[in-house]
């Protein structure tokens, strides 16, 4: 069995109030290291075996059309064994 | 004239979407989600809401709902499109207006009544106003920020896709305070705030939303 992870990021541009939100917070905690925060979603896909090239394919589109919005967004897959 | 409008799981506002088109003088008529046909409406309104629960990102999943597939097809026929608040993330998910909605600035949920200024009265649901006029309706979202690239935005400005805007202060990050965009046809307006919840003074702020509905009468009986 493989997992598949989708990683996904607001692209550098568009305003992520949710990652400022929590960069704001960390300092009240003493956590003063942060020069910025930004938010992301990550989704874990398992399938059987080890992904074919042509569902390597399939995912991508599958990020590129329902995971990601590629107006705002950014992707990365990998695979873990 | 049949002004559909579409009830996704987790729809809020579709009631009084139906109301707003059946006082305009149209015949409203309900859709489901999951209906493979329009039942031959001649216009369709995607109301407000969270749709299936706003999950992944609004609108995106309501995009690829079964009785999205002919909206679409009809609306690039030509058909009038009026997505309203989450209709408007939906049809941006859908890529019939460009750009997204993304959370508001300040992360709260907005509900206030918003004064707006209508930019462009040449659309399919925007004809009964006056460029250039003022209205107050209801504003009621989390996630209302309009973004898109500056390409994007520089477009919508010099082709006067921009219908509606802000007025006064930013309520939400909106890039040069957008409030509601169409396509280079006219026939598809998104819009954030709520036209539906402002149709007579008893229940809203003003009646001042009435008019996007009148309008898509006369674009229909053209």
């Amino acid at each position: 069995m493989a997992i598949i992870v989708v990683e996904v990021m607001l692209k550098p541009e568009i305003l992520d109030p949710q990652g400022v939100a929590v960069g704001a917070a960390l300092p009240r905690l003493g956590f003063t290291f942060a020069k910025s925060v930004r938010q992301g979603k990550r989704f874990e896909i398992r399938i059987d075996g080890q992904p074919t090239p042509q569902q390597m394919q399939e995912i991508e589109k599958a990020a590129a059309t329902l995971l990601a919005n590629p107006v705002i967004e950014t992707y990365v897959v990998t695979v873990q064994a | 004239m049949k002004v559909g409008v579409i009830t996704f799981p987790g729809t809020l506002d579709d009631r009084d979407a139906l109301r707003a088109a059946s006082a305009a003088g149209t015949t409203a008529i309900s859709l489901w989600h999951n209906d493979a046909d329009l039942k031959g409406v001649d216009a369709v309104i995607l109301p407000g809401g969270f749709s299936y629960g706003d999950y992944l990102r609004c609108g995106a999943i309501s995009r690829f709902a079964p009785v999205m597939e002919k909206v679409i097809d009809a609306a690039h026929g030509g058909m009038p499109l009026l997505g309203i608040c989450n209709g408007f993330q939906v049809l941006c998910e859908a890529h019939l207006l460009p750009g997204a909605l993304t959370r508001n600035k300040d992360l709260h949920f907005l509900c206030r009544d918003q004064k707006l200024v209508i930019e462009n009265n040449a659309t399919a649901w925007t004809s009964d106003y006056a460029k250039g006029q003022e209205i107050v309706i209801p504003l009621k979202n989390g996630e209302g920020s309009f973004q898109c690239d500056d390409k994007t935005l520089a477009a919508l400005e010099e082709e006067g896709r921009i219908v509606a805007r802000y007025v006064g202060e930013n309520p939400n990050g909106s890039r040069n305070l957008i409030a509601g965009i169409t396509n280079e046809r006219g026939n598809i307006v998104g819009l954030m705030p709520h036209p539906e919840h402002a149709i007579e003074t008893l229940t809203g702020p003003s009646a001042d939303g009435l008019a996007f509905f009148t309008s898509v009468l006369k674009a229909m009986v053209k």
